[in-house]
């Protein structure tokens, strides 16, 4: 479905030169879900909106990326950014303010001239669990987790195939994160969507996720199976340095923890 | 351990007047703390970090702190001279905040910033507190204090600013430190660092820890003894050891809805909130 080769992404001209994604391959079939994991700055969400297409005006991007057979160009069709959507970290920021959640929702529907915008709102309203009275409120009205259950229904307006998920839970709580995670895992498997995450979070992905790369400084440090993730069975220090740290505090272990550069 | 007291709080009520009405930030915290290190985990509205901010007297303007009884080392706080509360915020008792982009002076050095810290509670020369800044950088294993010791934070990371904090507010020698979501803003490993470094500090001086966090593993894995806030109250207490086996509903919901490394992909549990759990308006307790 999705299928990365060579990937590079450069920032900046000159002595300002910022190498953010230095030869990234992967492939995702459809109605799976990809991780990409790794600590900020690593250049997994840089790798994500170069898929989706945003950053061209930004960057240099180089490689060679397919998604479902057709190949992208620098500009992306219109089929293309139809049948791709993205779900953005924060909530707070990523819905217009003075925009009502019906506008938010029927402007992608506009975009791509689609019929019956009216039905399409309120279906998606329903589908991430919200209802009708929804539809005329202002984003500063409604709590962050559905804001962000907002993001989700502005994405599926448009009836995608893949949908790009940029730390789709991280500014939320843990209960509300938990029926964030609910509501995409009952979405893919009703709409056989296809998934990439980005999470710094390794039990999220674990959740989600049947695969997954580990990015370090711009570079895929492994890339493996969400078992071999859960068996702790990963080859590369960096990986398992990740993994021991995700598990909680423990004092002796810290003091093993090497800097990777 | 907590036979010697340090801070002794007693139904803590902080309240808002808001043109919408009373709001509950905090309503009747009652905890005792030793040196140890205490943890308060909740969500987002829980009063968690309202409640550090209360014992400082850091509520914003607007607020109303009360409580039957407030007390730091036998200094009762709630009616303690702007001036005294001065000497005992930092001198006494001081706290990390989350995020060393907005609470580190931009325009400073580091060290200058570490070195005010120590003279404004310390009487010393110059020429000390310059030697004492380095040797707190040291310990927050910093490794080349001198080039840190001139730079501004924004030529810092993330997890070196939060070092830097923490050298700063443990240079005056509180015996109490407050650290609301000291690590958040940073990635797994450097928080864990971070955290380490601190946790070290807090052991060699005998110090009490007020730890503020909405993350439950690291407070259980981090902390002796955990309180669980909920709408302005504590629902439950428990040491870090016993938290999966917490009785009240809320603490259970709250571990069972986290995504684990080793579960499954079945549907996540979801926190079902029982009004019952609210404080019934009202109520003073």
């Amino acid at each position: 479905m999705i299928d990365i080769q060579g990937l590079d992404v450069v920032f900046g001209h000159g002595r300002k030169v910022f190498h953010a994604v230095r030869d990234v391959s992967l492939s995702v079939e459809k109605g799976q879900s990809y991780g990409l994991v790794g600590e900020s700055g690593s250049g997994k969400t840089t790798v994500l909106r170069a898929l989706a297409g945003i950053l061209e005006r930004l960057a240099r991007v180089s490689g060679e990326m397919t998604v479902a057979e057709e190949t992208l160009l620098r500009h992306r069709s219109q089929s293309f950014r139809r049948r791709v959507q993205m779900v953005f970290q924060d909530p707070f920021g990523s819905l217009h303010p003075r925009h009502t959640v019906d506008t938010i929702l029927s402007e992608p529907a506009r975009v791509h001239k689609l019929d019956r915008i009216e039905q399409r709102v309120v279906h998606a309203l329903e589908e991430v669990g919200l209802d009708a009275s929804f539809r005329f409120r202002y984003p500063h009205q409604i709590s962050g987790g559905q804001r962000q259950r907002v993001s989700v229904a502005r994405a599926l307006i448009t009836s995608p195939e893949i949908i790009l998920l940029d730390e789709p839970t991280s500014a939320l709580d843990v209960s509300v994160q938990a029926e964030v995670l609910n509501l995409l895992m009952r979405l893919k498997r009703e709409h056989g969507l296809t998934y990439i995450l980005v999470s710094h979070n390794l039990a999220v992905v674990a959740h989600m996720c049947e695969s997954l790369s580990v990015m370090q400084n711009g570079a895929v440090v492994e890339t493996m199976s969400v078992q071999q993730l859960r068996e702790h069975s990963s080859t590369m220090p960096y990986t398992q340095q990740l993994l021991t740290a995700s598990l909680g505090y423990d004092r002796t272990a810290i003091d093993a923890f090497e800097e990777f550069a | 351990m907590s036979d010697s007291k340090l801070l002794s709080v007693e139904d803590l009520h902080v309240t808002y007047n808001t043109p919408t009405g009373l709001v509950r930030a905090v309503s009747g915290v009652s905890f005792d703390l030793g040196h140890e290190k205490l943890g308060i985990v909740g969500e987002s509205g829980s009063g968690k970090s309202q409640t550090g901010r209360a014992i400082l007297g850091l509520t914003a303007t607007g607020g109303t702190v009360g409580a039957r009884r407030l007390e730091f080392k036998g200094t009762n706080l709630l009616n303690a001279s702007e001036r005294t509360m001065r000497q005992i915020r930092g001198g006494g008792i001081s706290m990390i905040m989350q995020d060393p982009k907005y609470s580190l002076n931009p325009v400073m050095t580091v060290g200058s910033q570490i070195e005010e810290a120590l003279l404004i509670h310390n009487r010393t020369s110059k020429r000390v507190a310059r030697e004492r800044t380095y040797e707190m950088l040291r310990a927050v294993k910093i490794r080349e204090p001198e080039r840190v010791y001139k730079a501004y934070p924004h030529e810092v990371s993330g997890g070196m600013g939060q070092r830097i904090m923490i050298a700063m507010m443990m240079i005056p020698e509180p015996d109490i430190i407050i650290a609301d979501e000291p690590t958040s803003a940073l990635d797994v490993t450097v928080q864990l660092q971070v955290l380490a470094v601190l946790d070290d500090m807090i052991r060699e001086r005998g110090m009490g820890l007020i730890f503020i966090s909405h993350d439950l593993n690291l407070i259980a894995s981090f902390c002796d003894r955990i309180l669980i806030m909920y709408d302005g109250r504590v629902v439950e207490e428990c040491t870090a050891a016993e938290l999966e086996q917490a009785q009240h509903p809320y603490t259970r919901g709250l571990v069972n809805c986290l995504p684990r490394l080793d579960g499954g992909q079945d549907e996540l549990p979801v926190l079902k909130r029982d009004p019952s759990w609210l404080t019934p308006p009202g109520a003073t307790r």
